[in-house]
């Protein structure tokens, strides 16, 4: 070596110095699972799609969202997300507006004729779908996309369960229904309609299906026994607003009152208003806090002049009057009569007090049932092999979206029975905790709201009550995302490293440490605005 | 200072980079070009806020110049963790003579520029607090008083801590070092000395002064931009926690000089010709125990019952500072 006496590196660098040895932790780079993505029943990878939209990139966010859900548009409707609950942003200003820009995705898809992805090469195996309800879409849809045959049966005229015959339209508008229901049928599904199924082996053997998913959805509406006269008008509430969306609705007089505190309840009591009702009044046993029906659907019922006798139950209905009883709430919380009595006029009362299952169809066979519903495993198989049950007909929270998440659940289970796999839930990472994020890099920026139609408008008609985004309030919206425990290459880890040993490795592939010469600070992981490095022990 | 924050994307402006801006909105920093000033290999100890502000700032002074740039150092940790013979991290031009005399050198260097007729050739002087606010202060304020045209950067850790963390006259009231030792009533350095070396830079009319951190990568670049547009003599005074002097888990070297900020405690604005021309007003205004309890230098503040009145007086010198540049967040 040419060099001079002691000098033992060529002058010019101090990269022969490896600093990374004076290490004791070293930074990795982690995915965490955001909130959203945790409390998605439907399991989208909501932060995942939010990523794409952020760009403008609407087709990739739609692609990515779609590969767990092929109904965007209705759940951007329908759905009473959850994610937006857990959003971590809630502690920040507001929780991001996901279901609006789910709504807008969705829109967008339809609008400019996006297609769903191809069906999986033939397995040549089939499976029959019994109800067409969420559940049974989702299923279908996945089930396609695995390479099953499907055939679909379900006993109303038209697709759609639920979504169609107890969303209202003011809700969900009937073309974005056909819409998203059309694109799973372009993948090539078998429909039998207005048909029942009550033998479910023999539907099995005479269809040659190798699995079933039964998603037959609670269709029966819950009756109770009211003492009333023989002219009394009493209708259950899935029965009414089915009629209502088959356009016979049934003609309850002016005076409309309601019974029960759910959604369905609001439902049923704001398609009145909107069938001509001046007054359309329901009357709950319980208070405000113990309702549980969602509180933006109250809120939009209220809006629109629906009344509210809380604290009641209902004693007699007799000819045009309704005696009621009122409640009060023990220390329990649990509401107790008190033997006070008030009369209240009304011409038809509509009983929204739950749902049951139509589980006839499983009589003679060995499915078992339990509390009105079928018992699954978490591949959604029920006691018998091949058979699935999921949405309403099983235990669940009954929405929409868990009817998705269901079918999507029901069809893996499927694809691994039929395939002879066992069923194995896909690993989640650790939640993405508020507490690991540095929300001080994020921008300040509050919530867009979705406008709604204004209130005298939207008493008399079905159009949609709640409108969505336009594309530069999605795009703003989409924006707000924190990108919880995924990082989204805002470059504070390659900026703030005092020793230069973090790598960039160019858009869309993240960083890399450099462990020659990280000596372990630790800055990355505490500047960090997402929370995707953590510092781990070196072994030494 | 009116920069225009980028309010539409998650992070906006305020992280290093953004995928969704444009090349020129990003800092210098986000950009797999930059110079590196500083190179890896370097002795600095874990989380030197150091490190970080000098290849932040003369990163961002080699883009404004294109890369025509002489730095010439004082002695310092800064000096001596790049440095040990006969490595050296430094990728520029760069000088070091001794502790008190770096001003007088780039003076030198940017006199020996203009006869060689390189005016294109910029020149920046820097140093710790220790070589700028103390033992380099007489050639710096000649510096200034001759408006050479240098950018004199100071690297403020608040201390000696090449030597081994003895106070300097830019070290807080009531901070612990190895000179100022937290015994008796009046623990820790002494209210009412020390300089504000800014506020004395300003008073020479000089055409400008600044101070920033290394909490605020926008800000610090965007001064040290805005410097290299003027002629004669320029002063940047950066604060640069250090995790050693201050007794700082060094994952915390950013986060401490946020807090700075956002207490009020060291004021970022900038002046021209002695006229203060803008502030970065505080986002998220914190008190100053916020600031003050992570760091040991000032544990004897918050041990046993502590010394409220001490904080008190802290949260004073803020407050003053606060009411003195305007730094109130925009909604109070």
């Amino acid at each position: 070596m040419d060099r001079p006496f002691a000098i033992t590196l060529p002058v010019g660098s101090s990269r022969a110095n490896h600093t990374g040895s004076w290490r004791v932790e070293r930074p990795v780079y982690v995915d965490r699972l955001p909130p959203c993505n945790d409390a998605c029943p439907a399991g989208e990878n909501i932060q995942g799609w939010l990523y794409h939209a952020e760009s403008g990139d609407y087709a990739t966010a739609w692609a990515t969202l779609v590969e767990e859900n092929p109904l965007p548009a209705i759940m951007g409707r329908v759905c009473f997300h959850p994610c937006e609950t857990a959003c971590n942003r809630v502690r920040v200003d507001e929780a991001v507006g996901i279901n609006a820009v789910e709504r807008f995705l969705g829109d967008t898809a339809i609008a400019r004729g996006w297609r769903l992805p191809e069906p999986g090469p033939d397995t040549g195996r089939r499976v029959l779908v019994v109800g067409a309800g969420p559940a049974g879409l989702s299923a279908t849809y996945h089930l396609r996309r695995a390479g099953h045959a499907v055939t679909l049966v379900d006993g109303a005229s038209r697709l759609g369960g639920m979504l169609r015959y107890g969303i209202p339209a003011y809700r969900l508008p009937r073309q974005v229904l056909d819409a998203e229901v059309g694109r799973i049928l372009e993948m090539g599904v078998e429909v039998v309609l207005g048909r029942s199924v009550d033998d479910i082996a023999a539907a099995r053997d005479e269809l040659g299906a190798d699995a079933v998913f039964l998603a037959v959805g609670a269709q029966l509406g819950r009756r109770v026994s009211i003492p009333a006269g023989d002219s009394a008008k009493v209708i259950d509430a899935v029965t009414f607003l089915h009629r209502v969306a088959e356009d016979d609705p049934p003609l309850l007089g002016r005076r409309v009152v309601v019974y029960g505190g759910g959604d369905t309840a609001l439902d049923a009591a704001r398609t009145a208003r909107r069938l001509g009702a001046t007054d359309a009044t329901i009357v709950y046993r319980r208070n405000r806090a113990k309702m549980p029906a969602h509180a933006e659907e109250v809120e939009q019922a209220l809006g629109e002049g629906v009344t509210v006798r809380w604290l009641s139950t209902i004693e007699r209905f007799e000819g045009e009057r309704l005696l009621i009883e009122k409640m009060a709430l023990n220390a329990e919380g649990f509401p107790e009569p008190t033997g006070e009595l008030e009369e209240l006029d009304a011409d038809a009362l509509v009983l929204a007090l739950g749902q049951d299952t139509d589980l006839s169809l499983l009589e003679g066979s060995e499915v078992h049932v339990a509390d009105g519903v079928v018992p699954v495993a978490e591949s959604m198989m029920t006691d018998v092999p091949g058979v699935f049950a999921g949405g309403d007909a099983a235990p669940s929270d009954r929405t929409a979206t868990v009817a998705v998440g269901h079918g999507k659940r029901a069809a893996r289970g499927i694809d691994a029975y039929l395939a002879g796999r066992a069923f194995e839930r896909p690993a989640r990472h650790a939640l993405a905790a508020f507490e690991r994020l540095n929300t001080w890099y994020y921008a300040d920026a509050p919530r867009t709201h979705r406008p709604e139609l204004e209130r005298v408008r939207r008493q008399t008609n079905f159009e949609e009550v709640v409108g969505g985004l336009t594309e530069d309030n999605a795009l703003f919206e989409a924006r707000r995302c924190l990108s919880c425990g995924n990082c989204f290459e805002c470059d504070n880890c390659f900026g703030v490293c005092p020793d230069n040993a973090v790598i960039k490795l160019g858009s869309g592939n993240r960083y890399e440490i450099d462990y020659d010469y990280c000596k372990g600070c630790g800055i990355c992981v505490t500047e960090c605005p997402s929370g995707a490095i953590e510092m781990v022990p070196e072994r030494i | 200072m009116t920069e225009t924050r980028v309010h539409f994307y998650q992070v906006g402006s305020f992280a290093v980079g953004n995928r969704l801006l444009s090349d020129a909105d990003r800092t210098v920093q986000a950009s797999p070009e930059r110079t590196n000033s500083l190179d890896a290999g370097h002795r600095a100890c874990q989380g030197c806020g150091e490190a970080l502000g000098a290849r932040y700032a003369l990163d961002a002074a080699m883009r404004a110049t294109g890369g025509r740039l002489v730095a010439v150092n004082a002695t310092g940790c800064l000096e001596v963790f790049s440095t040990p013979f006969p490595e050296t991290s430094w990728r520029i031009a760069w000088l070091h003579s001794l502790f008190g005399n770096a001003p007088a050198v780039a003076t030198g260097v940017a006199a020996a520029m203009r006869a060689k007729g390189r005016d294109d050739v910029r020149v920046v002087g820097q140093a710790g607090d220790g070589g700028t606010v103390d033992i380099g202060f007489g050639t710096l304020s000649g510096l200034f008083e001759r408006n050479d045209d240098v950018l004199f950067i100071c690297y403020d850790n608040e201390g000696y801590m090449n030597t081994g963390v003895q106070r300097s006259a830019a070290t807080p009231p009531t901070a612990r070092t190895a000179t100022s030792e937290a015994l008796g009533a009046d623990p820790g350095n002494v209210f009412g000395q020390g300089k504000d070396l800014p506020r004395l830079a300003m008073a020479h009319d000089i055409p400008y002064v600044a101070t920033a951190t290394v909490a605020d990568l926008h800000d610090l670049e965007r001064k040290v931009e805005r410097a290299m547009t003027f002629r004669g003599a320029r002063y940047l005074h950066v604060l640069v926690p250090c995790p050693l002097g201050w007794g700082a888990a060094s994952a915390d070297t950013v986060r401490l000089a946020r807090l700075a900020a956002e207490s009020g405690f060291f004021p970022v604005f900038e002046a021209e010709h002695g006229v203060v021309t803008g502030v970065r007003r505080i986002r998220r205004r914190v008190g100053v125990e916020e600031y003050l309890r992570p760091q040991r230098r000032f544990a004897h503040l918050f041990a046993g019952e502590g010394r409220p009145d001490l904080v008190a007086r802290l949260q004073a010198l803020a407050d003053a500072n606060i009411q003195r540049y305007g730094l109130a967040p925009e909604e109070e």
